[in-house]
């Protein structure tokens, strides 16, 4: 055991904290879950590629420096604590692309990956459906084989998808054999939201921003090339993106720390409202991302040596969304009567609320805990 | 950077862990409850001395394997496993290395290699816990500073504890003249600071392996027990509970371990690395006796099931180091937070 950081690391965490703190919009961007926001967080998203940090851990010729897993999470912790806007590519460079990276083509990979780090294509996750939110696989939009066409022609409503208002592409799960049942028979596409047959309908989300969109597919064409993996091997390629979504690359814990610090800054600014107990929540949460962070190190060094993460991930999902709340809704006592207010801590306080619901709900990932880590029978 | 133990410390964990697989399974334990029988339990204080587990922190020129903190936590998570009903904790990772410090006052540290020393530990109120197992008491609490109390030649009481194989006593008087008085040490601040973190952290690590054992003992239980025709562990309110506890205890680990190596490395952030290791822990083996007592039902509620061997040694351990709010305190003094105000300001 060394816990004592890498030179080499450190140079680049020195060279990111650099960058970062150089660049970094003067003032917080309007929230990237509206349309101008969005627009805006684009221009800093080209930003980030045009300087080579828009994804760190990937190959060169993809846009990448080929940073380590050390470094990506270094990075993620310097950009964090600088502040610096949230990344609205997100779903396409942390759950996508690793998809692409492990199921993808050459081909596929060539032609995807360079466009999605140079924020040109800006993808969206189609996976859930009015009718198929924890029961993923109780989905039921469907891709009919056009054999003359060498492609698939798609028809569905895919819901609740994150900014599918703002994006250009959507990737999810089509049920390609209606013969198979449940997680069988389903494929996993690419979809460009210009395609004839594509309509999308933004709506508001609880905290106010227009993020969430419904995407309704109407005999769709999609070409052999925009499916991922094989055909009816779909939910094995959702579910190697899963564990991204709910461990490291979607929440790596650079997030909480910085979050974390910020309440103990805000804390040391309002001694007057700092009772006990609040002291005892400020002490606790900032123990929550320190816990968290000590737990990816000890996960990532397990994940070199070639042990994937696999169901532990539910473990990183439950801990940091419950931990995201505790530490917003600490923030609002602080703040007392201006906790009302529209502003940072309480939209982020909001925005906490969603974590134990998205990326699999958290009753959902105490089930996985519960059977695949301690090995509990089924029902 | 590298978050995982080396070779060697799996090497000596999982020996010590079988060891204590064969030496201290349930039965004994329960043996060291008053009333039983003590030659198993002086076996395994035979047996972790053979191993050298004793002096795991003496240096090797004294005698010892000359290893840190780093080393003997996934030990004393072992042993919390096992509840050892021993003062191995106090006497390996506290007591050792400070008379190893200390140029051995008293000349203790060979029979402490030999397996002849158990040293416990007083505490503020003067309890001992494994008093009436030990040879020595170390008092940091004591009126007069800290001493080294030879229990045979000091007043004592038997007390009986929540944990019976704790055999806990109590000393009687150790003003400078009182009858415990004892040999002082002369121990300097930043030592004294260090043996109490050190203690600390063996408990968070005790705690670790206590909470794992509650965890396992249930997660057997309930594949096996049925109602309503099906297996109890089958049911979501039950494994979601069970969820929660391997949560805690696997956020927990990786902290104490920190906690360790912020110890043997001398790191800056000792102190609250092993607040935070030590809260994180007692959360999590608290939740998980909790949560054992509550799924096995009333089974779990009786002497004759193994549960409460290992529930009530969280307890008392808890009780022992007590100070959660010491800890938080400390914490949020690291961290640069005022002290807390007894007046919220900003009401309208
Ligand atoms: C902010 C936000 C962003 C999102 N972004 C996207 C996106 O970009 N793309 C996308 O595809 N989806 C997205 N989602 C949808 C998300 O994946 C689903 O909301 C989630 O999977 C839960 O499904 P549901 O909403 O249908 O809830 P339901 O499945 O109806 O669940 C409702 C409640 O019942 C519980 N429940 C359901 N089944 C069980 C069970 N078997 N055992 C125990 N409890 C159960 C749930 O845990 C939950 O508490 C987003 C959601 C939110 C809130």
């Amino acid at each position: 055991m060394d816990l004592r950081p890498d030179p080499v690391d450190e140079q680049f965490r020195a060279e990111a904290r650099d960058w970062l703190r150089t660049h970094r919009p003067a003032r917080p961007l309007p929230s990237g879950d509206t349309r101008d926001g969005f627009a805006a967080h684009l221009d800093w998203e080209r930003q980030l590629f045009d300087a080579g940090w828009a994804v760190v851990s990937w190959p060169r010729r993809y846009g990448g420096r080929e940073a380590s897993l050390w470094q990506w999470l270094i990075f993620e912790e310097e950009y964090a604590a600088a502040g610096a806007p949230q990344r609205v590519t997100q779903n396409g460079i942390f759950l996508l692309a690793p998809t692409l990276f492990e199921f993808g083509t050459d081909e596929q990979r060539d032609r995807i990956l360079p466009a999605m780090a140079a924020a040109s294509q800006l993808w969206c996750q189609g996976w859930s459906e009015p009718g198929a939110g924890s029961d993923l696989a109780a989905l039921t939009s469907r891709a009919v084989r056009d054999e003359a066409a060498g492609g698939w022609r798609l028809t569905g409503h895919k819901t609740w998808t994150t900014r599918g208002a703002f994006c250009t592409h959507l990737f999810g799960l089509f049920r390609t054999d209606p013969q198979q049942r449940r997680h069988r028979g389903l494929s996993y596409f690419l979809v460009p939201l210009d395609a004839p047959g594509v309509t999308v309908r933004g709506f508001g989300r609880f905290d106010g921003d227009e993020g969430f969109a419904d995407v309704f597919l109407d005999d769709v064409f999609v070409p052999d090339a925009d499916v991922i993996g094989e055909v009816g091997a779909g939910w094995r390629v959702a579910m190697a993106t899963t564990g991204s979504e709910r461990g490291l690359t979607l929440r790596p814990p650079g997030r909480f720390t910085a979050a974390a610090a910020r309440l103990v800054e805000l804390a040391a600014a309002r001694p007057d409202r700092l009772t006990g107990r609040l002291r005892e929540q400020v002490v606790r949460a900032w123990l929550g991302a320190r816990a968290y962070h000590l737990f990816t190190l000890a996960q990532v060094t397990r994940m070199l040596d070639g042990d994937p993460p696999g169901a532990a991930s539910s473990l990183n999902k439950i801990h940091w969304s419950e931990l995201d709340i505790a530490l917003h809704r600490t923030a609002l006592e602080l703040l007392g009567p201006d906790a009302e207010l529209d502003a940072g801590w309480t939209r982020g306080f909001q925005f906490s609320l969603a974590g134990p619901i998205y990326a699999g709900t958290n009753e959902i990932q105490r089930g996985i805990v519960a059977e695949r880590l301690l090995g509990l029978p089924r029902r | 950077m590298r978050f995982a133990l080396t070779d060697d410390q799996i090497t000596l964990r999982d020996a010590v862990g079988d060891l204590l697989a064969a030496e201290c399974p349930p039965a004994v334990v329960r043996a060291a409850w008053p009333g039983g029988d003590q030659e198993p339990v002086d076996r395994l204080w035979t047996a972790l001395a053979e191993m050298g587990v004793l002096a795991a922190m003496v240096p090797e020129s004294a005698g010892g394997l000359g290893l840190t903190e780093v080393d003997l936590v996934p030990v004393l998570t072992a042993a919390g496993y096992a509840a050892v009903p021993l003062p191995l904790a106090e006497t390996a990772a506290v007591a050792g290395p400070l008379l190893a410090a200390l140029d051995d006052p008293g000349g203790h540290l060979a029979a402490l290699t030999e397996g002849r020393c158990r040293i416990a530990l007083a505490g503020p109120t003067a309890l001992v816990p494994y008093g009436q197992r030990a040879d020595l008491a170390l008092s940091t609490h004591g009126p007069d500073g800290p001493r080294l109390i030879r229990l045979a030649a000091a007043t004592t009481a038997p007390v009986p504890t929540v944990d019976g194989s704790r055999a806990a006593l109590r000393l009687v008087d150790q003003t400078a003249a009182g009858p415990s008085a004892g040999t002082r040490l002369d121990i300097g601040d930043d030592l004294l600071a260090l043996t109490a973190d050190r203690a600390t952290l063996a408990a968070a690590a005790h705690l670790v392996g206590l909470g794992r054992r509650l965890l396992d003992l249930t997660v057997a239980h309930v594949g096996t027990r049925h109602q309503f025709g099906a297996p109890i562990g089958s049911f979501q309110a039950v494994k979601h509970q069970l969820a929660d506890a391997l949560l805690g205890l696997e956020l927990a680990a990786p902290m104490v371990l920190a906690a360790a190596w912020a110890t043997a490395t001398g790191a800056a952030t000792r102190a609250a690395d092993v607040s935070a290791g030590y809260l994180l822990a007692a959360d999590a083996a608290e939740r998980a006796a909790r949560v054992a007592l509550q799924c096995h039902g009333a089974i779990g509620y009786t002497v004759e099931y193994d549960l409460h061997l290992y529930a009530k040694r969280v307890w008392a351990t808890t009780a022992a180091t007590a100070g959660t709010d010491a800890h938080l305190d400390r914490l949020g003094t690291a961290l640069g937070l005022p002290a807390a105000t007894t007046d919220p300001g900003g009401r309208p």
